[in-house]
This record gives C-alpha cells, sequence and structure tokens, in this order.
C-alpha cells in the first residue's frame, strides 16, 4: 500500500469505511465536522447510510437503533455535543451493545471554545453517563495511530459488544499526515445472533434492553459487566514508553500532548537530561503496570495535558507515592510549548543534572 | 535534517495549499512530515497560516514555535511571524504587499515580488507558487521534479495538469531572484 497524505478528520472516515462501518448518524460542530462531510460524500457510495439528525442526542439513539440490529456503526462529535450523547452511551453499554463513538475535544466547559483541548478524560474514563459502565478509550497520537485504532476500534467492540471510544483533540483533527491502510489482522468475531433482526418464525425474539426491574436480576447482569471489563482491562491496555528505567524525570501524556513531550525530551536529552516518557494508548484500561518499570531513583513524574489536570489522578494511583506527582497544563484551547514543558521538568530537577 | 516551517497570508493567497504541496512532496520523498492548520476564529483581512515539518526523524510536536524558515504573504503575517524565525533561519517576503523591511538581522532575508512576477507571467494566482520557488531554492527542503510531477496532481487534482507550465515559470522565477539576492 501507498501513502496518502490525509486530514486526522477525514482519516477516521476513510477507516471507518475501510472497518465495514456503513452507518454514521451524527450532528455537525467544530473541530470535527470534516468527519461528517466526509462520511455524508463517501458512505453513499459503498451503500451505506449517512443521516445528519436533528440532535446529538437523537444520533447516538439512532447509533442505538443500528446496534441493535447488528450494523456497524459509529458516530462522532466534539465536547459539547458528546455531552449531549452520555444518556445514550450509557443505554448502549447497559444494553451490551458494539459500536464505535469519536470525541475530538475543544476547550470546556460548556459551549468552550474551538481549539484542540483535552477536557473530556474524566467524562470518557469516568464513564460520563450514569451507571457503572466503562469502555475502551483510544488516544492517538499521530493520523496513522489514529486509523489503525479506529478500524481495531470496531473488531473490540464486536468482540466484546461493548461501546469504544476513540479520543483526539481538535489538533489530530485538523492536521495533514501521511496515512498507509494496512489491511488489520482480523480478530475471531462471535456471530451477532443477538440481533433485533426479525425471528423468521425460527426463534424467540431477541430482547435489546437496559432495564432490570428486579434487583437481583440487575446485580447480576451488572456482575456480568464487571467481568467483561475485567477481561478488557487483562487484554486491551495499551502503552509506549521511552527510556523510563533509565529516567531521573518522567513524563505521562496521551495524544497530540505527548508529541509535545517527545519535542521537550528530545531538547532536554540534548543538555544531558534523562527524561522517559510513558504513553498510554487506552486511557481505559489504564496501564498503571507500566509505572512500576520506572527507576526506583526517579526524582519525580510530570503529567502534561490540555486541562487543569485530570489523568494525574491516574498517575497518582499508578504510582502508588512512590514518586512525586506534578503536573503542568494548558487550558481553554492554548496548547503546551515544549519550552514550557523543559522548565517545569527542570524543576523537578532541582540544582543537579 | 528538520525544516519548520510558517507559511502565512491572508485567506485566498493560497498559504494552506503552498503547505499541503511541501508536505505531500515530503512524504513522497519518505521524509517525515506534518502540515497543520490555523483553525482559529480568524478574522477578515487578518492572518491564515499553516505549519509544515520535514524532518529525517519522526515529528513531535506538529506547532512550530521556532520556524526554521518563514514565507509571509501580507504585512500582518510578517509582523505576526519576523520574531518567529530562529537564528541564521529564513525569512520569505512578499514584498509586492508588504511595505517594510524586516528588523531582524540574524537571520537570511528574501525580498520577493511575487504578486509583480504572478502578474508578469499571466496569472496572479500562481503569486504563492513564486513564494515556493524561492523558499525551494533557498533550502532545498524538497526537490522542485518533485512538487512539479508528484505533488502538484494530488493536491490540485488531474484536472489542473494545464497549469502545470506557468506554475513551474512561477517556481523558476522565485528561484532566480534568490540566486540574485544571494550575490
Amino acid at each position: 500500500m501507498t501513502k496518502v497524505l490525509m486530514k486526522g478528520n477525514e482519516a477516521i472516515g476513510a477507516a471507518a469505511i475501510q472497518a465495514g462501518c456503513k452507518y454514521f448518524f451524527g450532528y455537525p460542530i467544530t473541530p470535527q465536522s470534516e468527519l461528517p462531510e466526509y462520511m455524508s460524500r463517501e458512505l453513499p457510495k459503498v451503500g451505506g447510510v449517512f443521516l445528519q439528525a436533528e440532535s446529538e442526542v437523537a444520533a447516538i439513539n439512532m447509533v442505538y437503533g443500528a446496534a441493535g440490529a447488528g450494523a456497524r456503526v459509529m458516530t462522532s462529535s466534539s465536547s459539547p455535543g458528546m455531552a449531549l450523547k452520555q444518556e445514550g452511551i450509557s443505554y448502549i453499554a447497559g444494553a451490551e451493545l458494539p459500536c464505535l463513538l469519536v470525541n475530538i475535544m475543544r476547550g470546556g466547559p460548556g459551549l468552550g471554545s474551538i481549539q484542540p483541548s483535552q477536557t473530556d478524560y474524566f467524562q470518557a474514563t469516568r464513564g460520563g453517563g450514569n451507571g457503572d459502565y466503562r469502555m475502551v478509550v483510544f488516544a492517538p497520537a499521530n493520523v496513522q495511530e489514529l486509523v489503525d485504532l479506529i478500524i481495531e476500534g470496531f473488531d473490540l467492540a464486536d468482540q466484546y459488544r461493548n461501546p469504544v471510544m476513540v479520543l483526539g483533540d481538535g489538533m489530530i483533527g485538523q492536521m495533514m499526515e501521511p496515512v498507509e491502510f494496512k489491511t488489520p489482522t482480523k480478530r475471531d468475531l462471535p456471530e451477532k445472533d443477538w440481533a433485533t433482526v426479525g425471528t423468521g418464525d425460527k426463534r424467540k425474539p431477541n430482547i435489546i434492553n437496559s432495564l432490570y426491574i428486579a434487583a437481583e436480576d440487575l446485580e447480576a447482569h451488572n456482575i456480568r459487566l464487571q467481568a467483561k471489563y475485567k477481561k478488557m482491562q487483562e487484554t486491551e491496555c495499551r502503552v509506549e514508553s521511552y527510556n523510563i528505567e533509565d529516567a531521573d524525570v518522567v513524563i505521562a501524556a496521551y495524544g497530540t500532548t505527548s508529541r509535545i513531550a517527545k519535542t521537550a525530551i528530545a531538547k532536554l536529552e540534548k543538555e544531558g537530561y534523562k527524561v522517559g516518557l510513558i504513553r498510554p494508548i487506552t486511557l481505559w484500561p489504564y496501564p498503571f503496570d507500566e509505572f512500576k518499570k520506572i527507576n526506583p531513583n526517579c526524582k519525580g513524574i510530570l503529567t502534561v495535558e490540555m486541562n487543569n489536570g485530570q489523568m494525574i489522578d491516574d498517575v497518582k494511583i499508578a504510582v502508588e507515592g512512590k514518586f512525586p506527582v506534578s503536573f503542568y497544563g494548558r487550558s481553554g484551547g492554548m496548547v503546551p510549548t515544549p519550552d514550557a514543558i523543559i522548565e517545569h521538568v527542570k524543576k523537578i530537577y532541582g540544582g543537579d543534572k | 535534517m528538520e525544516e519548520r516551517i510558517v507559511i502565512a497570508g491572508f485567506g485566498g493567497q493560497g498559504v494552506m495549499a503552498l503547505g499541503q504541496l511541501l508536505t505531500y512532496s515530503g512524504m513522497t520523498e519518505d521524509k517525515k512530515v506534518s502540515w497543520l492548520p490555523s483553525y482559529g476564529p480568524e478574522m477578515r483581512g487578518g492572518t491564515a497560516n499553516c505549519n509544515v515539518i520535514i524532518s529525517s526523524d519522526a515529528v513531535g510536536s506538529p506547532v512550530v514555535i521556532d520556524s526554521t524558515s518563514a514565507i509571509v504573504m501580507n504585512r500582518p503575517s510578517l509582523d505576526k511571524f519576523e520574531d518567529s524565525v530562529v537564528p541564521e533561519g529564513r525569512l520569505f517576503i512578499n514584498s509586492s504587499l508588504i511595505d517594510r523591511k524586516t528588523t531582524r538581522e540574524d537571520i537570511e532575508v528574501y525580498y520577493i515580488p511575487a504578486n509583480e512576477i504572478a502578474n508578469e507571467i499571466g496569472n496572479p494566482r500562481v503569486a504563492n507558487m513564486v513564494m515556493l520557488g524561492a523558499f525551494l531554492e533557498a533550502t532545498k527542503a524538497v526537490e522542485v521534479d518533485t512538487i512539479l510531477n508528484k505533488a502538484f496532481t494530488a493536491v490540485f487534482g488531474e484536472n489542473r495538469v494545464n497549469l502545470l507550465p506557468i506554475n513551474k515559470e512561477a517556481l523558476e522565477r522565485g528561484a532566480e531572484l534568490v540566486k540574485e539576492q544571494r550575490k
């Protein structure tokens, strides 16, 4: 395959179609509108359906319906739009249906800004909707990884009968990078024998539901769900790390922020500093174990985010009090500079290199 | 090798396309590349800009803060990005529309009357290509041949292939000016 130059948002659409996604329900919002635009143009060409719903609430419930019928389906939005979708996401998780969700985050709270941000870490990883549900949340750092994880995400959703989220920001959505559409390794996916596609008078009707009136029944359902989430934690966690066994300071950052951290690390290395990086690729399940590999004499962990400190909670859980954890972030759509990160790393170093 | 380029002008001057030509060419030449547009709530008459990185190593931050080259197509862009150029970096000024000189003395500066040249060769819309020709002559970031024979139709579409000769001429005129100004 040859490389093509694509904008992140359009690459999501191309990857979804390659993964066999036939249905897209959404509502436009900057900075992800190129994605619905792409789908409106390209889905009809492959016999699919693009539908611009009257609202985000309607769109996510259309996803619920299509997923219940066993279709490969997705929706996308940006922060405030994703907030509106939370009720539907909780219902989809409760009814155990597969779908792909994309959130290209912008500054918040409220209507916020249109510039890149990572304000929805809590919303994505802590269950933005009600109930005790979980979902795999991918945080790609470049357009190639974005494409790979979109394709992987559909399979993962089908395998676990669970929503999967890809969490990006305005920067990855808007930027262009080379991508190659590789044929993914096929997972052994179960038949969708639960889908509501008509009985043909041959079986009892399938029922898609998240309501359990009897507490015993709902608890049993929850125990099943938790067993599924535990399996996801054991098998789906992904992380990239760099030089953490030898580092004096380790930066924890994800998505596009991790790239800025990499630029900072390269500059610091030229000055003789030893700085490592832990970049969670899945924000849930979180790669807690990776932090156990950090140099025991490390002076501290610097969490860098485009918000005011959300992933830092997971970093603190991960280091179990062994290292001091500090934070640097920009918010509102402002992007951290490598130099500001360098300054914070040097502060942790104190006087001595 | 890493070229971190800011390309700026007002809407319609082809700054985004110029950036895409460079990015696509870099990719074709097996370099690591990124293209990042400004997409803020821009004001009419203000600046539109994009950041392009062409590197032999993986691209870290796609945001260009300290540019190795800045190509500025109008006055607000010069005001905004003049200081972003690293010492010994390069600044390409569209002197057709920019009525002042740079205040920087620690960088290489080229004054290119891009609109005048574009009009002379018969199409005001190739002013961006005149600037690109100057940039390529000074930096050799990618091959002119890659721009013309691979990136051009990929960025503008196969149906624009008839515009290749005038774009080639624009690139050559820009390059000539750099050669002259270097003397």
